[in-house]
């Protein structure tokens, strides 16, 4: 049977991967440069920090594959020829291939900044940057971050394990605040700060200045200012890797292009994950999406289509999350960075300043569009159904405890949401239905 | 796979914590001096010596960590440290429980000069001189406070954690500890009763049955019918309400010990499914025999000896020996620091072994996965000192329903993605099959 070669062992490849096994008994192949097992990419950090090994951010014992007949290949894909329908690797192998799919990721954005090539200086993506973090942090007094992201607050929170101190060049006003509306990234900057994190908001860097053992010394920031330091992280996001798709009939944008299906202008050759850049306009959605759950997500449905049942991807309701720090983050719907006309949005923040809820809600029909959760945590699926049913902001405030995903014995702080919007809207008043109590669940 | 050489990092603890670390070490070498002949004139002095200079020196390492950063799941670390990740600090702690257990059971003649440091104790509480189990219950009980008091502080930012660790600190101290000592001072059979059949098999054997029964008062026939209860009736229904946690991460001293003394190995444990395999053939083994002992001794009883002589008490010896010392003790506490903290209640225990029955069958409770937001990182499973890989199920959206989970809660805790949590709720539908 038509064998399926899948370049790229990440989240994407290997759902894709594992899925197509689940239903059929073709021959898979998975090619990947970077590590012989698959493992869990946002887990880097956590090796980093002394949280895990290695071996721990592996989701599959060694065995699963083998057994599972998924071929595991280490090795680079050099080219593509889509006319012989095969790949050439770096071991001077060429592979036949019956269908295509590239999952070959994101690489980190550098914006040509003077120095970006020097010694000690790197992003943060896959397994090599983190080996060579090691080595670049060795004997370092002082570390820059460039890039106001989720990579650059990870790798902030990794080299503060270290007892390295860190400072953190945002090009924003407040951290992350392209994403996050004021009020949360101002919170999320308090918290930065408390753990001694330098940050410098609305400062970018202008050059990284070298020392005379061609390593970094230092860095100059659009202020003028020039901060000594020995590492310096870039973490202004991360761009398609398209490399392997560059001299071949494959399209190419910013990422490969494919439609709704996933597949790029070739037959049999599909393209899905951070290197996927979508052809069509969908409202709100990134052409290109870069999250461990769109990869996946990408992946499911690509499984469909390579296995006879042509898909189209389907994003559902939108939904990230991550941490920052201490400070658990979850997003449900749309929840934008700067208030939209025809939207009104209730925030709640705790005193202490480490939780807060934004419901986003349209004015004029008050259906819920979006959640911003900190610090605590909410039931996805409960969120989702209230999105997509269209429910009012006062009947998802009646149930908010629903919602509620805390663990037990944990403060639960929905009265006081429904306090502050009673407060703020006294002809709409509305009242818990119920706490979320400790036997209660959905 | 990925050879990563990591290095140590730059400092390791703050001058205050080194102070407490050498006020421990300290302490621990005049416990070595309190087995000599030299403590015999002043055992009070040396009790204050090595147990109050271990205690000062552990909170002085554990109290600072309050000011040290914010609230949260530090974890830092841990598989740099020798001590924590089998290096030659964790080698060294493993040989010394291992050797202590074994002194303990079998050589108690060379602790007797230590045993003579808690007699001041023992006569307050029980009104006579200490013996190896007393000297056993205080410093167990003392390791479940102080590291209860370290497993707060620890995790000071959830809620669920404080009080469960509140939880295994009062039981052990007032059920396992006072409780038992205060009966004996008021000439009452010493009784526990946190400990339960098949855990304290002994407690429906026909000899403490006979034991209990002789006691003056009504006392004993109240154990008795305590012990059972336990064992028949509220241990099933706790269970279907609670899950096995009721007992195994808010009661149970082992589960006490496991979960403060232990939490620094809790990683250690190990996630193959191989693993899994070897824990289910060995405890269901352990609750058959136990299960046969009881009988064998109660058939042997009620036949008066006719059918099996002696040889039921020989079985029950053999069952004591190798479970109830050897596994339970030397192995079950001894191999904290290389197989994690719950060897014994993951490998052995009997009591959890039924506790794991009804949980998986007939319980309430469940881990439930929240969306589709798992990033397979693994803290969850790391930290899952069962062994179990719970990532295998959350990444999938499926609920978590394992015989072997105690409930501790930790997976919810170190999940960066707040994706886990334990609940309780109709049975119907407790099993779902993810995405």
């Amino acid at each position: 049977m038509d064998s399926l070669v899948i370049i790229g062992n990440g989240i994407t490849g290997m759902t894709t991967a594992r899925l197509v096994r689940k239903q059929s008994d073709r021959p898979i192949i998975v090619i990947s440069d970077e590590t012989d097992f698959f493992y869990s990419r946002p887990a880097l950090m956590y090796i980093f920090m002394g949280h895990m090994k290695f071996e721990h951010t592996k989701p599959y014992e060694d065995w699963f594959w083998e057994k599972n007949k998924i071929q595991l290949l280490r090795a680079t894909v050099t080219s593509i020829d889509t006319n012989a329908k095969s790949i050439a690797l770096n071991n001077g192998q060429t592979l036949p291939y019956g269908q295509l799919v590239i999952a070959t990721g994101s690489r980190t954005n550098k914006f040509g900044w003077p120095g970006q090539d020097l010694t000690g200086v790197q992003g943060l993506y896959g397994m090599r940057d983190l080996e060579l973090m090691e080595k670049n942090t060795s004997n370092v007094s002082r570390a820059v971050i460039v890039g106001g992201g989720l990579i650059g607050i990870e790798m902030a929170e990794m080299l503060h394990s270290r007892n390295i101190p860190v400072t953190f060049l945002v090009r924003e006003t407040n951290y992350w605040d392209n994403i996050l509306p004021q009020e949360e990234a101002k919170l999320v900057g308090r918290h930065i700060r408390e753990y001694g994190i330098d940050l410098r908001l609305g400062t970018q860097l202008k050059e990284i200045l070298p020392g005379n053992d061609g390593r970094v010394r230092a860095v100059l920031t659009d202020k003028g200012e020039e901060i000594a330091c020995q590492f310096v992280g870039l973490t202004a996001g991360v761009t398609p890797n398209t490399d392997v798709a560059k001299s071949s009939a494959i399209e190419i944008n910013r990422g490969i292009l494919v439609n709704e299906f996933l597949e790029t202008n070739v037959p049999g050759v599909y393209a899905a994950g951070d290197c996927a850049e979508f052809r069509m306009n969908r409202p709100r959605h990134p052409k290109i999406e870069q999250l461990w759950y769109t990869g996946r997500m990408q992946a499911e449905t690509l499984a469909k289509t390579l296995c006879g049942i042509r898909t189209p991807y389907d994003r559902g309701v939108w939904f990230n999350s991550a941490k920052f720090f201490d400070i658990e983050y979850q997003t449900y719907g749309f929840v934008s960075n700067l208030p939209m006309p025809d939207e009104e949005s209730l925030y709640w923040e705790h005193p202490e300043g480490k939780h807060c809820v934004r419901i986003v809600y349209d004015k004029t029909n008050r259906t819920v569009i979006g959640f911003n959760l900190f610090g605590i945590r909410y039931r996805q699926a409960i969120c989702e159904r209230w999105i997509r049913d269209r429910r009012t902001v006062e009947y998802v405030l009646e149930n908010l405890a629903e919602a509620n995903f805390d663990p037990e014995f944990f403060r639960e702080f929905e009265h006081e949401v429904i306090a502050l919007f009673n407060s703020t809207n006294p002809a709409r008043k509305v009242l818990l239905k119920r706490r979320r109590g400790l036997f209660q669940m959905a | 796979m990925q050879p990563i050489s990591i290095e140590l990092p730059h400092r390791d603890f703050s001058a205050i914590k080194k102070a407490g670390l050498a006020l421990c070490a300290v302490g621990f070498l005049f416990m070595i001096m309190a087995l000599m002949e030299v403590s015999r004139s002043n055992p009070v002095l040396f009790f204050m010596l090595s147990a109050g200079s271990m205690v000062t020196g552990a909170l002085v390492f554990i109290l600072p960590q309050l000011k040290e950063s914010p609230a949260g799941i530090k974890h830092n670390r841990l598989f740099f440290l020798s001590a924590t990740s089998r290096g030659f600090w964790g080698w060294a702690a493993a040989v010394f429980f291992t050797g202590f257990y074994v002194i303990l059971y079998w050589f108690p003649q060379y602790l007797e000069n230590l045993i003579r440091t808690t007699d001041w104790l023992s006569w307050i509480m029980r009104g006579k001189p200490a013996d190896q189990w007393f000297l056993y219950g205080f410093y167990y009980t003392l390791a479940v406070v102080v590291m209860g008091i370290r497993m707060i502080v620890k995790n000071r930012h959830n809620r669920y954690q404080i009080i469960r660790t509140c939880s295994v600190m009062f039981f052990q101290l007032g059920f396992a500890f006072l409780i038992p000592g205060l009966l004996q001072l008021f000439n009452q059979p010493e009784f526990y009763f946190t400990y339960f059949w098949p855990l304290k098999y002994s407690y429906l054997f026909p000899n403490d049955i006979q034991w209990l029964m002789s006691q003056p008062g009504g006392l004993g026939v109240f154990m008795i019918y305590w012990g059972a209860m336990m064992s028949f009736v509220a241990t099933p229904a706790l269970t279907y309400f609670f899950g096995k946690r009721w007992y195994c991460s808010w009661v149970c001293g082992c589960g006490g010990l496991a979960e403060t003394l232990g939490d620094p190995y809790r990683h250690l444990s190990d996630k193959s499914l191989w693993s899994w395999k070897i824990e289910r053939y060995l405890i269901y083994s352990v609750l058959v025999f136990v299960v046969m002992t009881t009988l064998l001794l109660w058939i042997n009883s009620a036949t008066q000896g006719a059918m099996f002589g002696t040889w039921s008490q020989n079985f029950s010896s053999v069952y004591g020996f190798y479970i109830g010392a050897l596994f339970s003790g030397v192995i079950g506490v001894g191999f904290y620091p290389l197989m994690g903290s719950r060897v014994w209640c993951r490998f052995g225990c009997p009591m959890a072994a039924i506790l794991g029955l009804l949980q998986k069958y007939w319980s309430r409770f469940r881990i439930t996965t929240n969306g589709g937001q798992c990033i397979s990182c693994g803290n969850c499973s790391t930290y899952c000192e069962m062994g179990i890989d719970v990532r295998a199920y959350a990444m999938k959206g499926q609920n978590i329903i394992r015989a072997s989970c105690v409930g501790c809660g930790i997976c919810s805790a170190v999940c960066p993605r707040g994706v886990l949590n334990l609940e309780n709720g109709p049975m119907e539908g407790r099993y779902n099959l993810g995405r």
